[in-house]
């Protein structure tokens, strides 16, 4: 075991170093001279130059990508371009907003897919099942950015329940726990969820589906244990593979709320991609997406040692 | 996995390895598979629903031009957000007054083109390199499958997000962002269905008998491992139609006045509160589609389940 942690650490290492490379490569991908990016075109020649030496861009790439991370590596994620502040600024606000609405929508979506999914499996071939399977379909075909739109004419416009935009009243942006904020989570969240809500349902219920066609059951009922008894052993043995199923959709939510907070204006990471993309702020587009894929590589991480942990069965060379 | 031991997603690998216990089983009794596969389809009314339901959905849009009602660009001020209904038009206008029949019909082309192509070539590129890596091994195997572990280091929305934003917006890039983030998981497919074949006896037989690699890959892998990537692929439709028409909801894709269906959305955002049933239309455009394909792809695989 301990082995394998060693391995398992020491393999997310060239991933990690790969996915650095990747984002740094986006802003040379982009088309033009990145230069253009920073300067006015009216520039005169000599400071184009001049800023291209103070960037370092008149270096060989490799040597641009040594700087860069060794920059990154200690925290420095540069400037934007259209505000001049301090990337990690704006983003470290941005990547806690999106860690909560993320966070309330795996829960949300966790929770009916274990239900759901559960229902079907123990329920096999009947209305239930078939119910839940067909919910679990709606939810991983719809678009979640039209979904956010449905929503907000229902519960906003016609009933006015829920606020359509922002994340607290007034377009306030620190945030607490309270009824006055958590009303501009739900939609979203709800919004969010229906996807990972598919998938867990879908997952949980071959799981749950295949342990329970399993000899061992069948020994636990004809010894006369009871349904509460036979519940905890399916738990037990599903937890594994359920639990990896999850860690990996909130993984996938933390990068995918783009399109639900641009439709809900919610202050998030995806928030703050869209308007990167649209003033060409290459050193925000290239932060956020790097520090989204470290949190899934650290997810992949932790999912695979929380698995391994929890199933002895699975021995790792 | 090849070499069982530490992988990037474990779990993730739960379909792959399912499709090359089938395709595995698919090569041993061959004879009849896909007449049995066909008989299984045609018992399924969902899924020939589905099929039935996106043939139409395509003549639709191929003969847009026949069909359609009026002009896709041309509008009129004095006819914006004609609620659903409207003689003449019966699924009202957009916001610059155009006819929704047409405008739907139309954006279905670019919906459609731009879901379906990233697929088609990610099947093409995928497949190659998975069924060289598989049949390869050692270290062709190892560099193709490590640089696939880096792209699934990324959720498939942020990297198609970041390739398009980066390469700025427009249908080409769109189509070349969205290809990418197709391209590893069917890489991953075809080389964990490859390595389930390659090692069963007529390929042995076919090699000692002094067939040659290509002859051995063309003539007996990729007969049985095409159908299990296919049907991988029609999978990935849904996906991709949803992330197109985001791209373009998110201004990264289509540009006006183009019809498609997310940009269609994007723009009809602001009418929300005059005439909300007209602006969704769009939107259960893509949903229908996207769930038709799923459920037409959820109905394959289990029709080339053989141990169902």
């Amino acid at each position: 075991m301990l082995i394998y942690l060693v391995r398992r650490i020491l393999y997310a290492i060239p991933i990690a170093l790969s996915v650095g490379l990747v984002c740094f490569m986006l802003v040379h991908i982009a088309p033009g001279d990145p230069i253009n990016a920073i300067v006015p075109a009216d520039a005169p020649q000599e400071l184009v130059d001049q800023i291209r030496r103070d960037y370092g861009l008149d270096r060989p790439l490799p040597i641009q990508f040594g700087v860069w991370l060794g920059k990154v590596v200690q925290g420095d994620l540069g400037n934007s371009l259209a505000t001049g502040r301090r990337v990690w600024a704006d983003l470290s606000v941005a990547v806690v907003n999106t860690l909560r609405l993320a966070l309330t929508a795996a829960m949300i979506g966790f929770a009916f897919g274990c239900l759901l999914g559960g229902l079907a499996g123990t329920f096999q071939g009947t209305v239930i099942d078939k119910a839940a399977v067909g919910l679990a379909v709606a939810g991983v075909s719809v678009p979640h950015y039209w979904l956010g739109m449905v929503m907000v004419i229902l519960f906003s416009v016609n009933l006015n329940w829920l606020p359509a935009m922002g994340a607290g009243p007034g377009g306030s942006s620190d945030w607490a726990w309270n009824w006055e904020h958590i009303r501009h989570l739900i939609l979203p969240a709800v919004t969010l969820s229906v996807i990972p809500m598919g998938i867990v349902t879908r997952t949980v219920r071959g799981i749950v589906a295949e342990i329970l066609n399993q000899d061992f059951i069948q020994t636990l009922r004809g010894k006369g244990l009871s349904s509460r008894g036979i519940f905890w052993h399916v738990v037990k043995n599903a937890a594994p593979n359920a639990i990896a199923v999850m860690g990996l959709q909130l993984g996938y939510l933390m990068g995918g709320s783009i399109l639900v907070e641009t439709v809900f204006s919610w202050p998030g990471t995806g928030f703050l991609l869209n308007s990167a993309i649209f003033q060409r702020d290459l050193p925000v587009l290239q932060a956020t997406i790097l520090v989204l894929a470290m949190f899934f590589v650290a997810l992949n991480l932790i999912v695979d040692l929380v698995q391994t942990a929890l199933d002895p069965r699975i021995k790792r060379a | 996995m090849a070499d069982g031991a530490v992988t990037a997603r474990p779990g993730a690998n739960a379909a792959a390895e399912e499709l090359a216990v089938q395709a595995r089983e698919a090569a041993i009794r061959s004879q009849g598979y896909w007449a049995g596969v066909w008989k299984r389809v045609k018992r399924d009314p969902v899924t020939i629903a589905c099929g039935l339901i996106l043939l139409t959905m395509l003549a639709a849009i191929v003969f847009a031009h026949l069909i359609a009602p009026h002009d896709p660009y041309q509008g009129s001020m004095i006819r914006r957000l004609r609620p659903i209904g409207t003689p003449n038009y019966p699924l009202g206008t957009d916001e610059l007054g155009r006819d929704m029949v047409t405008r739907l019909l139309f954006g279905g082309r670019l919906s459609w083109f731009m879901g379906i192509t990233p697929v088609f070539l990610a099947f093409l590129i995928g497949t190659t390199l998975g069924v060289l890596a598989g049949y390869a091994g050692g270290g062709v195997n190892m560099l193709i499958m490590r640089t696939t572990d880096v792209f699934y280091a990324f959720p498939s929305v942020l990297l198609a997000i970041a390739i398009s934003g980066a390469l700025g917006g427009g249908t080409i890039n769109a189509i070349v962002s969205l290809t990418l983030v197709f391209i590893p998981p069917v890489i991953r497919v075809a080389e964990s269905v490859t390595t389930g074949v390659r090692n069963l006896d007529f390929v042995d037989a076919a090699r000692a008998s002094g067939a040659g690699a290509f002859t051995i890959i063309r003539v007996h892998i990729l007969g049985n491992v095409l159908g299990p990537i296919f049907v991988y692929a029609t999978s990935l439709v849904s996906v991709s139609m949803i992330l197109a028409s985001g791209l373009s909801f998110l201004g990264l894709g289509v540009t006006p006045p183009e019809p498609e269906w997310g940009l269609m959305l994007n723009t009809l955002r602001t009418a929300i509160y005059v005439n909300p049933t007209v602006a969704m239309l769009p939107g259960a455009c893509i949903f229908a589609t996207s769930i038709c394909f799923n459920l037409l792809s959820d109905g394959l695989r289990q029709a080339m389940d053989v141990r169902a």
